[in-house]
């Protein structure tokens, strides 16, 4: 009996006592509590990601729609955003987006996509990067994602007015 | 009164231990027999997370949800337990096994194994030999030729900077690879500050060293060649025989940092003629916080210590050795020279489980690094035409690892892809997934599942993935953002 108290100890001495109380539970030992995305995005993020809003193309061609194309795959960031205006009105009434980037990417350009719907084309160009990192809470790292998000805007802008102008010297 | 504290002990000892490994094996005694001698059943680890019964939300909804219902699905994800993990080049569960080895040197033998003048010391000093011997046998070595240190970092940073260092005075050149790993390229950075020239060799498409290309690498004034036996990232296998007979016959020491190899191939130091050897803990199923580095005697590897100390470890690596950590190791290299023919056919059969079954529900992928040549429990796929932290983001319930840029904490693509010569937004899109000996069946099922799916979804909205469809060729496409 005393065999098990320590088989080396050539001297009696006062075992160690070990954690009393109730025994460890297994799976609590290696399941420790933490948060299930230990660099966890903010809820905002993860539901543009999940279930993204105007995802698709308009036609190219079209008079009244405006592509922009910002960002290189060597980068790890391409974003395309077309918008669609109403020729009277001015307004922009249906904008789509494609993005090859990650999460924050995604939901940069989904928000943009969003948040020029029924804007002029001059309001949608006010709309910057800052607006945008905020509503999602990016982090500073992030940051560059929002950047290319505002930058798609102005370049689908853009290329609505290029095609006018065209379009005006054509006729003209 | 003894009695009554002798029983109260060996019944708390039998309730952690029942607790800690249900099944495998007797109570542990120490002394007479260290190590388990069970074998691994067909699921040693219990269930380690709980069944999902829910498919991740992916319905396409224009209007903006409730903040109350994001707040549930992220509640249902805490809910429902663990992410699978498929990550096992980054680290791998502690086996039970082992953990139960190494419990008496965390409770009860506490003893410095360099304390000879009483049982306490004594006690502990036998398990450190014994690991020593375990861990030798592993790789094929005499157990006088293992050192223990923290780690595989520090074997490879006093195997390339005490190697190079002690024979400064007449050798100055050092070859290694541009895929090693961080720890080894910043040695070679050191020694290049101190004076030493590196030459980083290239590797070829498949991960694999060029042979030919060693061979006109090393001069005379070659002290150490350093590559290693297993990539961490791409999982290929170096042709260690051929580079050790190359460089026994030039008179090069031959190191190899053997983190992910030891214990998964077979490896001899001897037939692969290796001089210095480094051995990581955690990549093995034992603890993290202890390492080995194989230093060879015959013929003698001199080497200057970084630490200094007491000189404990044969003056190499000063400091007072970590019992319990120790007898982790030791258990781990037991166990794993024991199970490496069932581990091996476990990580085959769900390798091809999981590649067939990627290649058979998604086009357009990529394998980095050699097919043949390769550790099973490794693989690198690139995605052509999606980002890899976004692929993540959507595998939520798989913890595996990513080269792409946005993952790090630079914002640079991984290295190692770039050197094996993949295009930039290839290696953004890549994901590594680790397979290991706790692996199921079910889990890799599962992997491929969501992987399909999230796949599917990410092409969709990929704007590259559309011009590829209509025909348009990216390379041709001046982007807005090119470096």
């Amino acid at each position: 009996m005393l065999r098990s108290v320590s088989q080396f100890a050539r001297v009696t001495r006062r075992a160690p006592t070990l954690v009393k109380a109730t025994p460890i539970q297994h799976t609590a030992l290696l399941t420790l509590p933490r948060a299930p995305l230990a660099r966890s995005y903010h809820e905002r993020v993860i539901d543009h990601y999940e279930k993204p809003r105007n995802v698709g193309s308009l036609n190219r061609q079209a008079a009244n729609v405006g592509t922009g194309v910002v960002g290189a795959p060597a980068c790890g960031d391409v974003m395309k955003l077309q918008i669609q205006v109403n020729e009277q009105t001015g307004v922009i009434e249906e904008a789509v987006f494609k993005t090859f980037g990650c999460g924050s990417a995604i939901a940069s350009s989904s928000l943009a996509t969003e948040w020029v719907k029924g804007k002029t084309l001059e309001e949608a160009s006010a709309i910057t990067n800052n607006e945008i990192a905020t509503y999602l809470s990016l982090p500073p790292v992030k940051k560059h994602c929002s950047m290319l998000a505002e930058d798609a805007i102005k370049a689908a802008v853009r290329d609505l007015l290029d095609k006018r102008e065209k379009g005006k010297t054509a006729s003209a | 009164m003894i009695r009554n504290t002798t029983c109260l002990r060996f019944a708390q000892k039998a309730a952690v231990q029942s607790h800690f490994r249900p099944a495998l094996h007797q109570v542990v005694r120490p002394k007479i027999t260290m190590f388990a001698r069970g074998k691994a059943t067909a699921a040693p680890a219990p269930q380690l997370q709980q069944e999902l019964s829910f498919k991740p939300i992916m319905t396409k909804q224009s209007a903006p949800v409730e903040e109350k219902q994001i707040a549930d699905s992220l509640q249902i994800t805490k809910k429902a337990g663990r992410a699978i993990y498929l990550d096992m080049q980054a680290t791998s569960p502690i086996d039970p096994r082992v953990l139960d080895n190494m419990m008496p040197y965390m409770t009860e033998s506490y003893g410095n194994p360099h304390s000879n003048t009483h049982s306490y010391g004594w006690e502990t000093h036998d398990v450190v030999e014994e690991s020593r011997e375990n861990i030798a046998k592993l790789i094929g070595a005499d157990s006088k030729e293992v050192i223990f240190t923290s780690g595989a970092t520090e074997s490879n940073n006093i195997a390339i900077k005490g190697v190079a260092r002690f024979y400064k005075s007449k050798k100055r050149h050092v070859i290694t690879t541009v895929t090693e790993h961080k720890c080894v390229l910043d040695s070679c950075r050191a020694l290049e500050q101190e004076g030493f020239e590196v030459t980083y060799l290239p590797v070829q498409q498949n991960g694999l060293v060029d042979l030919e290309l060693l061979k006109n690498t090393i001069r005379k004034d070659t002290v150490l060649v350093s590559i290693m036996a297993v990539n961490n990232e791409i999982g290929v296998i170096q042709p260690l025989e051929k580079i050790g007979t190359l460089c026994r016959e030039n008179g090069v020491f031959f190191h190899t940092d053997a983190a992910q190899a030891v214990g998964k191939i077979p490896l001899d130091v001897n037939k692969m003629k290796i001089d210095l050897l480094s051995i990581s803990g955690h990549k093995l199923y034992g603890p993290k916080g202890i390492g080995a580095i194989y230093v060879r005697r015959r013929p003698r590897v001199r080497i200057e210590a970084i630490q200094s100390g007491g000189g404990q470890e044969r003056g190499i690596r000063s400091g007072t050795l970590p019992a319990a950590l120790i007898a982790g190791l030791g258990s781990a290299c037991q166990i794993a020279a024991q199970e490496m023919e069932r581990d091996t056919k476990h990580i085959k059969k769900l390798f091809d489980r999981l590649y067939n079954g990627i290649k058979a529900k998604i086009p357009e992928i990529y394998v980095n690094g050699d097919m043949e040549a390769r550790y099973y429990g490794n693989l690198n796929v690139s995605f052509a035409y999606i980002e890899g932290e976004s692929l993540m983001m959507g595998l939520k319930d798989v913890a595996c690892s990513s080269g792409s840029a946005c993952t790090s904490a630079t914002l640079e693509p991984s290295y190692v892809l770039r050197a094996l010569g993949v295009e930039e937004d290839v290696a953004h899109s890549s994901i590594r997934f680790g397979i290991g000996r706790f692996t199921t069946e079910k889990e890799i099922d599962y992997a491929i599942e969501l992987l399909t799916a999230n796949v599917e979804r990410l092409r969709e909205m990929s704007p590259l993935w559309e011009m590829v469809k209509e025909g348009i060729d990216i390379k041709t496409i001046q982007w807005s953002q090119d470096k």
